[in-house]
Parts: C-alpha cells; sequence; structure tokens
C-alpha cells in the first residue's frame, strides 16, 4: 500500500541486529574458569591487553560467562604489580561489546532476580571505574548499551573512526534502560540534555560525534590493507595506540582531563544550579510524555533514574537504576518489544536457501514513487538497475527522486558526494527495452490495473532470458490473476514495497501455488540486499497487510460516518499507539487507493469487509480529496502553518452519510477496540487460513508495514497479552451492534477457550 | 629598464651559444657511431622489432626553491619559460626543429590554463609549433614525457620537448561558489535596481574564500592523512621514516656539493638574485627530527614536516627525439627511454601505492627482472609512503591478495636507489617532478656505467606510474 507511517518511531536501528541470538551457558556463574574462552590477557611494556572475544558469537555480549572470566581477569591484573596500566579491546571486528546477553534477563522470573544480575554487573564496573590502574578502553566496531556502560566506567576511551564503530545505549527501544550505571555516567560525562537525548531515542552515535560529545577522547583512523588485512590490522593499530596512551596515562603525558571551553563552563554552572535542572525534568518529562502518551514507561523510567543519582547520590542512583530496569524487564511493553527485536532478526534471514543465480542486473518498470523507490534501494547497495517508463517527463521525475534521495543523504554527511556519483552511475534510465536481456530479475511498479499488469507480463516476457525473475509490487491485485498472462509462472511472484521504499523497512514476498521455491529465494536474497524486513506470505485479495488494513478503514470510515471528526480520531487510534492516526493514514495512502482497495477487497470477502460506506470514500475522490497528494482529503494541506485543518468539504460529505452512533458501543475505548479488533481478527484469519507462515511474521508485518503499535507488540502478542477471551466477549458486544464485521474467527476462539494456547511461547 | 635589459643581454648570448653548439655536431654524430661499435654489452638491449627506438638527448630543471622563497613573486609561466630556455640553451636546439612542445602542471594558474603554450611563447619558440598542457597529479611530466613518447611513436612528430611546472607560491583561492553565482548574475543584472538587490543579498558567509587543499576529490582526505594511515598499515615507525628523511637529505648534499645535479640550471630571477642551487637540502640529526610533531594525524601520528617532501616551485624540461633525428641533428642521446605503465588503484587506502603496482608490471613488459636494473629514481613523497612500498614489493601476501600475482616483485636495494637524494630533499613541484626522475636514472646510468634504470612515482586519484631506461651505449 502506499503510505508514509513515521517511520522512526517504528523503524528499529539496524544496530539492534547486531545483538543477536547466540547461545550463552545460563546455568552456572562460574567463577573459576580453568581455561578461559572468551577473555585473555598479556602484558607488554607494564601494560595488561585485555582481548575480549566470544568465540560462540559474531558480537560480544556480557553474559554471564564473559563476565566472570573479565572479572577474573581484572582480578589478576589487579594482582600483578608489574602492570601499570590496562587497555580493553575486542579481536573482533565490527564489535566491541554490543551490549548485555537478553537471554540472561528473559531467563529471569522476577523483577528481583534481574535487579541483582545488575547490581553485580553495577559492581563490576564500579571497581573498574575506582581502579588504582588506569584503564583504556579501545573501540572498534559497536559499542552498545552494556558495552557502552563499560567503556564509559574506563578512565579512557580511544575509539576508530571506522562506519562500524557505533556508541550508542539502545535499550529504551527494547523497553529497558541503561542499568550499570549508564543513566548515573552519562550525565555527568556529556551532559544532563545530551545524555537524555542519548538514552531516550537509543540513537547510534558515530565516532567523531562521539568525539565532539567528549563520549570518547581519541580517535583512530582506520588503516588499509597492509601486511595484513585492513580489519586485521585496523585493530592491530589501535592496540599499539591505545598502549601508547595507556603508557601515557601512567607516566602523567596523558591528561583524562579535557581542558572545558567557555561555552562548557557556562553550561556547567548552569546545569548545576538547581531550578534548572528541576525545569529540564519536567520538559523532558511532558515531551516524553506527548511522544509516547504514556504508553512507554522505559523513558520515563530513565528520567527518573538519572534525577535520583543526581539529586539523592550515587547509592541511590544505582539502587534506582537496577530496580528499575528489574520492572521494566517484567513489562508486556518490553516483551513485546524483544520479541519484535527478536522477529526482526528472523525477518532479516533467507529461509528458502541460496538461489541458484545472484541478481547481478535488476529492472524496474515504472518510475514512479514506488518504481523508484525501488531502483534507489538497490542502486544503494551495488546493484545494476534499469529504471523504464513510457513517459520522458514520468522518467526524469523518477530520476530526479532517486538522485535527491541520494543527495539529501550527502547533506546529512551519511554519504559523499563522489559515494553518490557512484552509485548513480549504476542507475540506467530508459524509456526502452534495450538491456532487458541481461536482467536478472524485473520488478513493475506500473500502475494498479490488471490489464495494465497483464500487458506488461507479455511485453516483458517478450524480452527478458529464461532464468529472469518477474516481480510484481501491488498492494491488492492477487498475483494468480496477473500470473494468468504468463507464460512461466514459476518465476513470478509478488514484491509488495511500502512507501517511502528507501524509508519503510518491510518487504511482503506474496508467493503463488506455482512460484518455485528459488524464485522465492532469489526475490528474499533480493530484498534481503536492499535492506528489507521480510514476510512471506500466500496469495489471495490484498494478501496479509492490505487485508488486514482494509477493515481497520473501513471501521474509522464508520467511526467518521458516525460524527467522530478526524482529529478525534486520529487521537484515538494514536492514544492506542499507532503512530499515525487512522484519518492522516487515510490521507497519505491517498483516498482514491483506500476506495480502489476497499471496493476490490469488499467484493472479494463481502459484507465482513463493509462498515463505513465507499461511497463516501468515492464521493471524496469525486470532489477532489484524494489525500495529501491533491492538497486536500480529510485535512487540508499546502499551508505551511503546524495546525492541520479539517476539510470542511469532506466533512460535508460525511455529514450526508451521517450514521447514528449507537451508545452502547460509541465511547472513546470502544471505538479504539472497535478498530483494533477487526485488524488483529483478519490477522489471526490469515494465519488461520495458512495466508500467514506463522504469528512472528504477523507481527513484524502489521509493526513494520502498517505501524501496528510497537508496544503491543503486533496483533499476535497482542492477542497473547491482552487475552484472546477478553478479546473475544470484545468482538462479541460490538457484534451485538453491527453484525458480522466483529464476528470472531475460529482460531481467535480456539485462544479463548483454551487459556494455554498462545500465539508466542 | 633594468630587466629589459638583462633580457636583451641573455638572448645575445642564446644566440652565440647556440652559434657554438651547431658547430659542434657534426663532429658528435661522427664520435657516437665510434661508441656505438666499440662497447661491448654487458646486457641486452631493449629495442624492440617495429619499435621505435626513442631517445632523450637531455632534461634540465630550475632549482627547486621552496615555495613563498625566492621564486614568491612569479608566474607558473615564468617558471616553465625559465626551464624552456634553459633546455634551449642546454642542447642548442633550433627552435623551430621542435615538433611540439608538451607541459604538465596540477595546480592551475587560470589566467595561463594552457601554461604549456603560454611558456613556450614567452621562451621564443616558433608560434608555429603547438603545445599543449597536461595534468596528472605528481606524474603530470611523466605523462608529458610519455605523450611525447607516444607523438613520435606514431610516426606524427621527431622532436618533442616536454616538461612540467608547479608553482606553490601562489594558488588560485576563490570565492565562495555563493559569491560567484551572485557576481556572475551582477554582470547580468540591467537595472541599477537589480544590481543594488544583488549586492544586498550578499551576506558575511558569502566572504570566506575557498582555498585549495592537496585533498583528494573522491575522499576528501588529505594527501599526508593518507600518508599516515599507509605507513600505519604497512607497519613503518616513526623511526624508520625519520632515518629514511635524513638519508634523502644526507646524499641530495652529497650530490650537490660533488656537483652531480647538473640537470640543474642557473636562473636570474627578474627583480632578484641568480638562483643556481635547490635550497630544500637540510641535513637534520635524528635528534631534531624526533622532536617534530605530528604534521596530520594527532596526537599519534608519524607524518611530520621533516619526513614528507614540502611545498617546492620548480619547473623542468627535456628533449625527446625519435634516435635517428637525433643522430642526424648531431646529437649524443643520454638514454633510451623504454616501456612505460601507468596504474591505478584504490583512491583511499592505496592512494600513494602506485609504485609498487607499476614496477613489477613495466618489468614483466621490459623481459627484466628487478636484480637487471642498476639505477632506481622513485618519487619520495613521504618517507612513509617509501618505506610503505618498499615493505609491499616485498611482500608475497600483498602481491597475492591485492594484486593478483604470484610472487613479490621484491624491494630495490638501497644502494641503487635515489642515491643522490630524492623529493623529500632535493623539493617535488608537482608536476616538474618526472622530468627529473628520468632525467636523474639518465645521468645516474651515465655516471655508474649501469645499462637499466627504472622511475616510478605515486599521485593523487591513486594513480601510479613506472618507466624503464636504458643507457644510451657511450
Amino acid at each position: 500500500l502506499y503510505y508514509t507511517i513515521s517511520y522512526h518511531i517504528i523503524s528499529y536501528h539496524i544496530i539492534l541486529y547486531y545483538i543477536m541470538h547466540h547461545s550463552m551457558n545460563l546455568d552456572v556463574f562460574r567463577f573459576n574458569v580453568c581455561t578461559r574462552t572468551h577473555v585473555s590477557y598479556e602484558v607488554k611494556d607494564n601494560v595488561a591487553v585485555v582481548r575480549i572475544n566470544d568465540p560462540t558469537s559474531k558480537v560480544n555480549t556480557l553474559g554471564r560467562h564473559m563476565q566472570a572470566e573479565l572479572v577474573e581477569v581484572i582480578n589478576e591484573i589487579w594482582g600483578n604489580s608489574a602492570v601499570k596500566s590496562a587497555v580493553l579491546i575486542s579481536s573482533k571486528p565490527g564489535s566491541f561489546i554490543a551490549g548485555a546477553d537478553l537471554n540472561m534477563f528473559q531467563a529471569c522470573k522476577t523483577a528481583e532476580e534481574v535487579s541483582y544480575l545488575l547490581q553485580a554487573g553495577q559492581k563490576m564496573f564500579e571497581q573498574i571505574e575506582k581502579s588504582p590502574i588506569p584503564f583504556v578502553a579501545a573501540i572498534n566496531g559497536s559499542c552498545l548499551g552494556g558495552g557502552l556502560e563499560f567503556a564509559i566506567a574506563c578512565q579512557y576511551r580511544i575509539a576508530t573512526k571506522s562506519k562500524k564503530t557505533i556508541l550508542g545505549t539502545p535499550e529504551v527501544m527494547l523497553g529497558l534502560l541503561p542499568g550499570a550505571g549508564g543513566t548515573q555516567r552519562l550525565p555527568k560525562m556529556v551532559g544532563l540534555p545530551a545524555a537524555f537525548d542519548m538514552m531516550l531515542t537509543g540513537r547510534n552515535i558515530k565516532a567523531d560525534k562521539a568525539k565532539k560529545m567528549g563520549l570518547v577522547h581519541q580517535l583512530v583512523e582506520p588503516l588499509g590493507p597492509g601486511l595484513k588485512s585492513a580489519e586485521e590490522r585496523t585493530i592491530e593499530y589501535l592496540e599499539e595506540v591505545a598502549v601508547d596512551f595507556a603508557k601515557g596515562l601512567t607516566g602523567k603525558k596523558v591528561t583524562v582531563e579535557k581542558k572545558k571551553g567557555l561555552m562548557q563552563k557556562v553550561q556547567d554552572f548552569v546545569m548545576g544550579l538547581p531550578p534548572v535542572r528541576k525545569q529540564i525534568y519536567k520538559t523532558v518529562h511532558n515531551k516524553v510524555m506527548k511522544q509516547s502518551k504514556g504508553l512507554y514507561p522505559a523513558p520515563l523510567k530513565i528520567i527518573e533514574c538519572v534525577q535520583t543519582g543526581i539529586e539523592k547520590g550515587n547509592a541511590a542512583g544505582y539502587l534506582s537504576e537496577s530496580e528499575n530496569f528489574g520492572k521494566l524487564a517484567m513489562t508486556s511493553v518490553s516483551r513485546a518489544l524483544i520479541g519484535l527485536f527478536y522477529g526482526q532478526v528472523a525477518c532479516k534471514k533467507n529461509h528458502f536457501g541460496q538461489p541458484e543465480r545472484e541478481v547481478k542486473k535488476l529492472a524496474v518498470l515504472g518510475a514512479g514513487l514506488m518504481g523508484a523507490g525501488i531502483a534507489q534501494v538497490t542502486i544503494d547497495k551495488g546493484v545494476a538497475t534499469i529504471l523504464k517508463d513510457t513517459t520522458e517527463e514520468g522518467l526524469a521525475r523518477g530520476q530526479q527522486q532517486v538522485y535527491k534521495g541520494l543527495n539529501d543523504k550527502t547533506k546529512k554527511k551519511s554519504l559523499t558526494t563522489f559515494e553518490r556519483d557512484r552509485i548513480m552511475s549504476l542507475l540506467s534510465g530508459q524509456l526502452d527495452y534495450r538491456g532487458f536481456e541481461n536482467a536478472d530479475m524485473v520488478i513493475e511498479a506500473v500502475f494498479e490495473d490488471l490489464s495494465i499488469k497483464h500487458k506488461v507480463v507479455k511485453e516483458v516476457e517478450a524480452v527478458i532470458p529464461p532464468h529472469c525473475i518477474f516481480a510484481t509490487n501491488t498492494s491488492a491485485l492477487p498475483i494468480k490473476d496477473i500470473a494468468a498472462a504468463s507464460k512461466r509462472p514459476e518465476k513470478l511472484i509478488g514484491m509488495h514495497y511500502f512507501s517511502p521504499v528507501d524509508k519503510m523497512q518491510l518487504l511482503e514476498i506474496i508467493t503463488t501455488s506455482k512460484t518455485s521455491k528459488d524464485t522465492t529465494a532469489s526475490a528474499v536474497a533480493v530484498g534481503l540486499k536492499q535492506g528489507k524486513v521480510i514476510i512471506v506470505v500466500g496469495d489471495g485479495p490484498g494478501f496479509y497487510t492490505t487485508r488486514c488494513l482494509a477493515p481497520m478503514l473501513a471501521e474509522a470510515v464508520r467511526a467518521l460516518q458516525e460524527g467522530v471528526g478526524p482529529k478525534k480520531l486520529d487521537s484515538l487510534t494514536t492514544g492506542f499507539g499507532f503512530p499515525v492516526g487512522a484519518a492522516t493514514l487515510a490521507d497519505e495512502v491517498g483516498i482514491d487507493v483506500a476506495a480502489h482497495v476497499a471496493e476490490d477487497l469488499g467484493k472479494a470477502f463481502g459484507t465482513r469487509f463493509g462498515g463505513g460506506n465507499v461511497e463516501v470514500l468515492k464521493m471524496m475522490v469525486q470532489k477532489g480529496f484524494k489525500g495529501r497528494k491533491s492538497g486536500k482529503g480529510c485535512y487540508v494541506y499546502g499551508a505551511k502553518s503546524k495546525e492541520k485543518k479539517v476539510n470542511s468539504g469532506a466533512e460535508d460529505i460525511l455529514k450526508s452519510f451521517k450514521l447514528t452512533a449507537p451508545p452502547a458501543v460509541s465511547a472513546d475505548e470502544d471505538i479504539q477496540y472497535r478498530l483494533v479488533s477487526r485488524f488483529v481478527n483478519e490477522a489471526v484469519l490469515c494465519l488461520q487460513e495458512g495466508i500467514l507462515p506463522d504469528p512472528v511474521q504477523g507481527d513484524i508485518g502489521a509493526v513494520f508495514g502498517l505501524g501496528f503499535p510497537p508496544c503491543l507488540g503486533g496483533p499476535f502478542r497482542f492477542v497473547d497479552s491482552y487475552g484472546a477471551d477478553k478479546l473475544v466477549q470484545k468482538m462479541k458486544h460490538f457484534e451485538e451492534a453491527y453484525g458480522n464485521q466483529f464476528t470472531p474467527c475460529q482460531l481467535l476462539l480456539d485462544h479463548a477457550k483454551d487459556s494455554s494456547k498462545r500465539f508466542h511461547k | 629598464m633594468q630587466i629589459i635589459e638583462h633580457f636583451m643581454s641573455l638572448s645575445l648570448i642564446r644566440t652565440v651559444l647556440l652559434t657554438a653548439f651547431s658547430f659542434c655536431s657534426a663532429a658528435r654524430s661522427l664520435s657516437t657511431s665510434v661508441h656505438l661499435q666499440a662497447q661491448a654489452k654487458s646486457k641486452k638491449t631493449l629495442a624492440k622489432p617495429g619499435v621505435k627506438n626513442i631517445v632523450l638527448v637531455d632534461g634540465v630543471r630550475t632549482p627547486f626553491l621552496q615555495s613563498g622563497t625566492t621564486y614568491a613573486d612569479l608566474m607558473p609561466h615564468d617558471l616553465a619559460r625559465a626551464a624552456l630556455q634553459g633546455l634551449l640553451n642546454r642542447t642548442g636546439l633550433p627552435k623551430d626543429a621542435v615538433d611540439y612542445i608538451v607541459y604538465g602542471t596540477v595546480i592551475q594558474e587560470v589566467k595561463t590554463s594552457n601554461v604549456a603554450r603560454e611558456a613556450a611563447l614567452g621562451a621564443g619558440f616558433s608560434d608555429k609549433t603547438p603545445a599543449h598542457t597536461v595534468t596528472m597529479a605528481c606524474i603530470s611530466s611523466n605523462q608529458a614525457m610519455t605523450t611525447a613518447v607516444g607523438l613520435i611513436a606514431a610516426g606524427q612528430c621527431d622532436a618533442v620537448v616536454a616538461g612540467g611546472v608547479e608553482f606553490m607560491s601562489d594558488v588560485p583561492i576563490r570565492h565562495s561558489r555563493k559569491m560567484r553565482k551572485t557576481m556572475l548574475s551582477l554582470n547580468k543584472a540591467k537595472t541599477l535596481g537589480a544590481r543594488l538587490s544583488l549586492l544586498g543579498s550578499i551576506r558575511l558567509a558569502h566572504l570566506s574564500p575557498e582555498l585549495p587543499a592537496v585533498a583528494e576529490f573522491s575522499t576528501a582526505e588529505t594527501m599526508g592523512h593518507s600518508a599516515d594511515r599507509l605507513a600505519a598499515a604497512f607497519g613503518v615507525s616513526r623511526l624508520e621514516q625519520d632515518e629514511f628523511a635524513l638519508r634523502s637529505h644526507t646524499l641530495a648534499k652529497k650530490a650537490q656539493d660533488g656537483g652531480m645535479l647538473s640537470d640543474v640550471i642557473s636562473f636570474k630571477v627578474p627583480g632578484r638574485d641568480i638562483v643556481s642551487k635547490d635550497n630544500g637540502i637540510r641535513p637534520a640529526t635524528m635528534e631534531q627530527l624526533a622532536k617534530l610533531k605530528p604534521a596530520f594525524i594527532k596526537p599519534h601520528g608519524t607524518v611530520t614536516a621533516a619526513n614528507s617532501s614540502f611545498l617546492t616551485d620548480g619547473a623542468s624540461a627535456v628533449l625527446i627525439m625519435s634516435e635517428e633525428k637525433a643522430l642526424a641533428m648531431g646529437y649524443k642521446p643520454k638514454a633510451y627511454l623504454r616501456d612505460f605503465v601507468y596504474v591505478s588503484q584504490d583512491p583511499k587506502d592505496q592512494l600513494l601505492l602506485g609504485p609498487t603496482y607499476a614496477t613489477p608490471k613495466v618489468l614483466e613488459k621490459s623481459g627484466l627482472t628487478l636484480n637487471d636494473i642498476d639505477v632506481f629514481e622513485f618519487h619520495e613523497a613521504f618517507a612513509g609512503q617509501i618505506m610503505a612500498n618498499l615493505k609491499a614489493m616485498e611482500s608475497d601476501w600483498f602481491a597475492q591478495t591485492y594484486m593478483g600475482r604470484k610472487t613479490k616483485v621484491g624491494a630495490p636495494p638501497m644502494e641503487k636507489f635515489n642515491t643522490w637524494g630524492g623529493s623529500l630533499s632535493l623539493g617535488h613541484p608537482f608536476a616538474a617532478t618526472g622530468c627529473r626522475l628520468v632525467t636523474t636514472v639518465a645521468h645516474r646510468l651515465q655516471k655508474e656505467g649501469g645499462q637499466y634504470g627504472l622511475v616510478a612515482a605515486c599521485a593523487a586519484g591513486g594513480q601510479g606510474h613506472a618507466m624503464v631506461i636504458e643507457a644510451y651505449p657511450q
């Protein structure tokens, strides 16, 4: 479907990908490890070089085993009088320490158990902070969560300026907080505002920014290849430099304290005033409440921990931190967010095996918003791409979109102009089928009309080689209907992208009964290369995502007809956790598209997809209220004022289709649950019918594609945590007022009957 | 007045000299043929059937001066003219005997963007001799020479002058893009009102100028920074770099004092004294070198001002001819210019590894091994860069992993390597260095009695060059 969702809210930064599954020895907290496997050290010139390397994983995580070995090694170092300073470094390219071991917390039954674990971590870091010899953290690669907390407990930090080096506290994105001293040390180190920004957004900080913020003391340039590979030599060089600095610290040639500039001094002075601090806590609190609608407890707890530490001292701060972390770990929100994280990791793997041929040349048909977006994310990953349109005007617009997408990155400095030019050189904009004879995959993104799609299938199949895959980007047309025109349906597959393609992470891949496994494997491989989170679903009207959204939008139209204003509707939906309100969403999708989909799916599924009157949407389209793209929809766009105005023309239409709201099901909460239960029921039905292969992909699709509230973890996790029985009860209540649109599906009923049945374990 | 007088006297001297030279040429050509037969060759010649022999007749250069010193008030074409005139003086070449002129430059003076033509006209070459300018960073004059070789090999020319000039005492500093845009619009503005409104749009920020930097356009990294990373990548220590820099200065001093640098011509700088010596040669002590702080990567880098080549003003020129033509004109050539290659690689992490890539390639082309080479002249951009290249050339792993070769080419023995100093000590006017290297190889081959010489150099953009030079039978 074509719409925008404020993606930053639901976009889980790629960094989380690093904190991946890994098997950990959870049974014993072994204090006496005979042969160490994770941590080793050697003494060079009175400097102990401590190297960490988890042999069971691609990244280092702070689990019980790692922690035990670290404690042991550090104690040995302190016991060795020849050691005057220490360097802490990872032997893994691309990962310093990517965070704490999530499994360790998940295995805990109570909040107290979690708090206890954290206190052990806090204690270890406190000892390092107070160490008689200086510790230098030499950072290359991901330094996140517990890894960063470890690093900031050290006396000195050196980081490589590599693109892979990122520092941050992503705990908030998992519904947690930095629980090993992070909430206490960060404000002192980078100042209150920057510390709040880091901890409340969980954003990644690159090395040069970290240096400016005062998070690291020195930067080391990544090296190219020499007598060893670039990666290997860079780590070696980082170690050499770190050892030099460690010696410098012992010999007092290097000082830890940075000279403070005037601005810094002024800021420190201002922050020293209790009323100023109080005002900051209040402002931050209000901002969090406004953005999270109070649905996410972690940010508030972060503020609380910081405040306690600053106002009541270290001991109180550490206690608040470990206790609050324990409490958060037990919340459904944290479970939901962690579930999404694991789900996302699972959806970033190809479960269909290695495709026979790698797609090296891709062609996109149609240079519209979607086509150009698909081309952009493809060339961005180094794949040569043809962008074909039928008119020069359309092509120029599409090429400009790609250029702008890349150029905006250069403005944000995430890409150099040179890199932009190199990437652009992979794009070939054209009006003919030249070069299609060498294409490995064609993705069509032409107008959503079956006869046009058929024409395109025939035209393209006449020019592409036999191995070439034909993918269709449609949001609602059943793939098998499109495949009817194909001579080679086993090579035909659906690839449903979400707009804007370069921002939305989800890709919904749709297979028909005839699609071959290799075709699916290839489509998934391309999607993964484009950086997508992928769900693979069965064919049918609206597949999975569009099918879930349609009943919810139908219910939204009904609510509008019943006199709930667009603004009220928006606040009800965002209040439930949707990042974009239902009325705004309809405008973003396009009222015409919504009408189109509602009508198509209405025909396919009958009265279950009823509710609001499709004529409302059609009338709006007739009057030119097609949503944001036409300047008017539920709201009026164009004026630069922040306050969105309701479109009075749309209100008039709604009045002419006015329905009476049944009082028994029209309270605010009722409206919220009417919208959500139809969404959820349709999702469960998709699982029941086999459109969805599993609940994980259902949750990921709903959250990453449709903006289902992340705090609920997706429709399936929501049923688990809310209770299928309670939901069925509510639906039956609505059913009485409205009929079969609220009839719970069989699978949902099964879960309601047997509370031991859960979608997620 | 004085200057005009001076020029007049100079040209007078030249005329006299030229006449003298042309008297000699007949005698010289005779002696050449005698030598040819008399010499017993220790090694095979690299002459190839069907390929014209192309020779270096002679090469000269102005003294290389640290920028901002005696040349400070000149313009690039002034220096270039001095080198061209010096070549004419040295060779006694009739000006109209030159078919073509190719000249290199890196930092372009916008007023003389085809500096080759401006300098040639000013140096009194015939206005019927075409001239073009080439640019390829630090191998610009190598490019000028190989362009000349190409013109001769293709049968289009018989005598070509090649060279290069760099003038770092003055570089074009531009207005900001915004300011330029406003100024250009100002030209087009028709009414006073339009002009005033354009003038009114100028903000303080528009006035900040754009400075040229010795930085890669593609990576925005300055060359010194890249050199420091390269040295670190190959584990080249600060000590090794300082030792190499000291070696360069010591050998240059010895060569200067011993009168080896005969390619240097005297140049009366208008308004100043006669310059006849390079002024950047300064042998210091290791202690002095060790004191310097790193210039690019701070505080832990290893590249310093003392172990890097310095900003230099200078120009060079060579006369290249087909062997027949040279002999017909009565010259005794100094060397054959044989095979050459250009290479290019990653401009970020292998920016300065040109010699490593170019050396095995050109040797292979000539059917030689490193052991066959008697004289090596490598461009010393940074001591760390040279040391890194030597280590890379000595590594089988590097050759296999990055160059797709079976084995290493090997590092040149130091007793044959840059024994008269190098860019670190003599100076490095970017586009003039190539001719210095080739001329030095020719002179060293003559002095030391060797047969083959190898020139290699790195250049910005991640490019490189190497050329095999064969001594002309004496």
